[in-house]
């Protein structure tokens, strides 16, 4: 079957396979950002954004995409960028597998809700796995930007 | 300690960017998708032979390129173990057997053009099982009549106590003073046994392997692996081929902790290529990782341990039952850990020790190396049993430790003889106490909801490499610009030895880490290392570095003093030139360089092979808050503190996220990461899904500190970090349940269900 969506702003139409899942697809269209890491919907890993929604790609067909948007960390690096050096300076990065899966659920997180508290971002993030960082890193990361960013400015909350 | 510039700074880890914003780094991401799918079938059974296999049905599936069985493959046994050779995990594997010695054990190998085709086919390998009865139960391996390794051809490299005849893997003993005697005079004697179970080390990366042959014939493989020079020895050994057709290097890792410390998927590819001569990789799917991988082993940890009632710790007599499961791997080395980096820890005021072990064969997934190896259960089973003195002698258990504990100077008897050079445990131990509130948390407190709140403290130690085995090198140039090159063969895991590594040469250079370019590891490259596991690349690589600068900066004084027209001795190294010390004359760094690479004789590249006869430990204390549902059983850590000595942090915002991983691995360990088997052998616990690691949820509030010492042979006074840090959880989780419940749990992990039948099973 054919498909046509818009991948990190290209337009792309292209034939997959009913069963295909959407991590396979972006994989294969070269956002290698976009990782496995388990095949049970546990990890978080595989987070993309579908029309600006955190979603599983393990968990969603690519078919599912058609006529929508679909955002990968290759499409989101400016608004990455924005934090990620805050979490480089807690030395919270690591292995670098879990990351791109984290930094996507968390600028979804940022979106929704400029302000967080340190238990809303947990709770936010509870679905990204991380085996090296202990998360705390992470956490102390994410804060460190919020408080160099100072308080989301009024109209901005979700 | 001298003043330093770069090593002790939270330096920002050179490849922290690009991780992070998702850019190709793993195999995958940097090996051509345009390959052969190589997948492995396996056993359903536990045991048994292969009475007779037919692929042709797989092989005629369009888009297959070959099935393979073991009447494909080379005869000679061989171990995965990432080990030194003469290898102390005997060789016992073939690339494919006909005995299947575990549920998940490889009965096929299947090389594809597509994973559709090699799916298909793989429900097409007609296999006619002959089943046999299964050792399961460790308890019962010993001397069973069922062997799991009944073959002639197994063989045991090293002296370790094995007998695949008797369904051993190792056994040994060793001690000091009369252990019997001193337990027959003791006032108490705690006389427990303690189990843990084969957790799986649960990196987010499963194992993964790329190989095609190169232009030059040779075989390149690229993988995900701590070992790289292991791998190019195990894979020769496998395929039967010469070590010179072999390049091995590995790209990012997304995580190891000991896993990649064993060849688990690297024979599957490779032997597809070797034989069509075809690129190919494999991708382990979580489910072969948790069942066909390669934990900790399990291991039942017997410990009397003996005291006079003013608490003075007199005996401990420790001996392991460990479980290496199917296969040999590390299972004659991570036992020796359950008490030589257990017993130590009381060197202080030990009359007597004895350590026996026994690591028998099983019929289940083989088990590996983990991160603390063995040493994480028997911390587990001796801090346990040092919490349960304290409480039978009704004394503060943190007095109990200070009272009984090793300390700086002391030699210890149970660790080799090998001396306690820099030991903060100490300071640890005091710095915790505080920063816990130690004397506000230890009393029970009930929250009058139905919840109790309680604290427990254990003390841990590790190594840092294995001493007398363990080799580091490095290479360290000078390049154009007054640049340096710095190759290793040790592998960064994500846990940032590449960029710690750079920091010491920045110090050693007296220039910006900016300025030092690190790559590694690659078989081809790289001087030799044994790779990164044991605690080993900091101490041991990191002081090859070390050498490997000052031997570069006498080159660098030589050229210029060439130059200058004067003899070495007149010049200094300053950083970013080389002067005449009577301030004649100056030549900048650059220009250096430059003079390097025209008509020039005298090297600016200086390679350092490093390897220690002691293994210095780092010390730990951690103490653990939880609060227990006594309505549920389920136990929520609330604060972990946890106070480190690893000699000098040379990079300490690295070690706090070291250490704050470890624990929350230590507390999955201790509370959630469980394996069941079925009858059959099969493990239940075989994704994500119900092998529970930690959340953000489930960890509480850690904070981490240190308390540095100076171990005078390490590098900048540094000793290791990255596996002590995951021995502390269990036994602080387990002291504070029994605070709470007044039930000590011996058998992890402490699950809601034994915690609620323990408190309903109270009068």
């Amino acid at each position: 079957m054919e498909i046509q969506l818009k991948l990190n702003g290209r337009p792309l139409r292209a034939a997959v396979e009913p069963g295909t899942l959407l991590l396979d697809f972006v994989r294969a269209h070269g956002c290698a950002s976009v990782k496995r890491g388990c095949e049970t919907s546990n990890c978080g890993l595989c987070t993309v954004l579908l029309d600006g929604k955190p979603v599983l790609s393990c968990s969603v067909l690519a078919a599912r995409a058609d006529g929508c948007e679909v955002q990968t960390l290759e499409g989101l690096q400016a608004e990455a960028e924005a934090f990620v050096a805050f979490i480089a300076d807690q030395g919270a990065e690591q292995c670098g597998f879990c990351n791109p899966g984290y930094v996507m659920n968390t600028i979804a997180l940022l979106r929704e809700n400029p302000d967080p508290t340190d238990d809303e971002i947990r709770a936010y993030l509870a679905g990204n796995l991380c085996r090296c960082s202990g998360y705390e890193g992470q956490l102390r990361g994410i804060r460190a930007f919020l408080d160099a960013r100072g308080p989301a400015k009024e109209g901005h909350h979700g | 300690m001298a003043e330093t510039k770069t090593v002790g700074k939270g330096v920002r880890k050179k490849d922290a960017l690009g991780l992070l914003l998702g850019r190709p780094a793993f195999v995958e991401d940097v090996t051509p998708r345009d390959c052969l799918v190589v997948k492995v079938l396996r056993s359903p059974h536990a045991h048994a032979l292969i009475r007779s296999i037919r692929t042709d049905l797989a092989t005629k599936v369009p888009g297959m390129v070959a099935v393979y069985t073991y009447e494909d493959v080379p005869r000679q046994r061989f171990t995965i173990a990432g080990q030194t050779y003469p290898e102390p995990s005997p060789y016992d594997r073939l690339i494919l057997d006909r005995r299947l010695r575990f549920v998940g054990d490889a009965v096929a190998i299947l090389a594809g053009e597509s994973e559709a085709a090699v799916d298909k086919a793989m429900k097409l390998v007609k296999v006619d099982y002959e089943v046999l009865p299964a050792v399961l139960d460790p308890h019962t391996a010993l001397d069973n009549p069922v062997l799991v390794h009944p073959e002639d051809d197994w063989r045991a490299l090293c002296a370790v106590g094995a007998d695949n005849r008797r369904n051993l893997c190792a056994s040994d003993r060793c001690g000091d003073g009369d252990v019997d005697a001193v337990l027959a005079d003791c006032d108490v004697v705690v006389d427990h046994v303690w189990h843990t179970k084969p957790c799986q080390q649960a990196m987010m990366e499963t194992f993964r392997t790329y190989t095609e042959i190169d232009p030059y014939g040779r075989l390149h493989v690229v993988s995900s692996t701590q070992i790289v020079f292991h791998v190019r020895r195990i894979l020769a050994q496998a395929l039967g081929i010469p070590k010179s057709k072999i390049h091995v290097e590995k790209p990012r890792i997304g995580g190891g902790f000991g896993a990649k410390q064993t060849a688990v998927c690297e024979v599957y590819p490779a032997f597809v290529t070797w034989k069509t001569g075809r690129p190919a990789h494999i991708v382990y799917t979580r489910q072969e990782c948790q069942t066909a991988g390669s934990p900790r082993h399990e291991m039942e940890v017997h410990v009397r341990l003996g005291a006079s009632k003013q608490g003075k710790i007199r005996a401990l007599d420790v001996y392991t039952l460990s479980n290496t499961g199917a296969y040999s791997e590390h299972g004659p080395t991570t036992v020796g850990l359950s008490g030589h980096k257990s017993i130590p820890l009381y060197t202080g005021g030990l009359e007597a020790f004895r350590f026996a072990y026994d690591v028998v064969y099983t019929n289940v997934q083989a088990a590996g190396a983990y991160r603390g190896y063995g040493a994480t259960q028997g911390i587990f089973a001796v801090e346990s049993a040092v919490n349960e003195l304290a409480d039978r002698l009704g004394v503060d258990p943190v007095a109990l430790r200070e009272q009984n504990m090793v300390r700086e100077g002391m030699r210890m008897p149970a660790y080799y003889n090998e001396p306690a050079n820099a030991c903060a445990l100490d300071r640890c131990m005091a710095r915790c106490k505080d920063l816990f509130g130690w004397d506000e948390k230890f009393p029970v407190r009930d929250m009058g909801n139905g919840k109790v709140r309680a604290a427990g403290v254990a003390m841990a130690m590790q190594g840092s490499g294995i001493s007398g085995v363990d080799v580091g090198s490095a290479t360290v140039r000078l390049g154009d610009d007054g640049i340096y090159n710095l190759v290793i063969g040790a592998a960064d895991m994500g846990t940032g030895c590449d960029t710690i590594l750079a920091q010491m040469v920045a110090e050693c250079m007296d220039c910006d880490v900016d300025n030092v370019a690190v790559f590694g590891a690659d078989t081809d490259a790289s001087p030799y290392d044994s790779g990164s596991y044991a605690s080993s690349t900091t101490y041991v690589t990191g002081k090859a570095v070390e050498r490997a600068c000052t031997q570069l900066k006498t080159q660098l004084c030589a050229l210029a003093a060439k130059g200058f027209g004067c003899t070495p001795e007149e010049v200094e190294f300053t950083g970013d030139a080389v002067r005449r010390l009577d301030g004649s004359a100056s030549v900048p760094l650059a220009d250096l360089a430059t003079r390097a690479m025209c008509n020039n004789t005298t090297a600016v590249q200086a390679t350092c092979t490093h390897s220690s006869p002691i293994s210095p430990p780092p010390f730990m204390v951690g103490m653990a808050e939880i609060e227990l549902d006594k309505e549920t059983g389920s136990v929520t850590v609330l604060d972990y503190k946890a106070v480190v000595d690893c000699g000098t942090p040379v990079n300490p915002n690295l070690a706090r996220v070291q250490t704050e991983g470890g624990i929350v691995q230590g507390i999955g360990m201790a509370l959630f990461e469980d394996v069941h088997y079925t009858p059959a052998g099969r493990i239940l616990e075989n994704s994500l899904m119900q092998y529970k690691i930690p959340t953000r949820l489930d960890m509480g509030h850690l904070q981490v500190e240190f308390e540095a010492s100076y171990e005078p042979t390490g590098p900048f006074g540094a000793k290791s970090i990255g596996e002590i840090v995951i021995n502390t959880p269990a036994p602080a989780i387990a002291h504070a349940v029994f605070r709470a419940t007044g039930t000590w749990f011996r058998d992890l992990p402490i699950t809601p269900e034994k915690v609620y039948t323990a408190l309903h099973a109270q009068p």
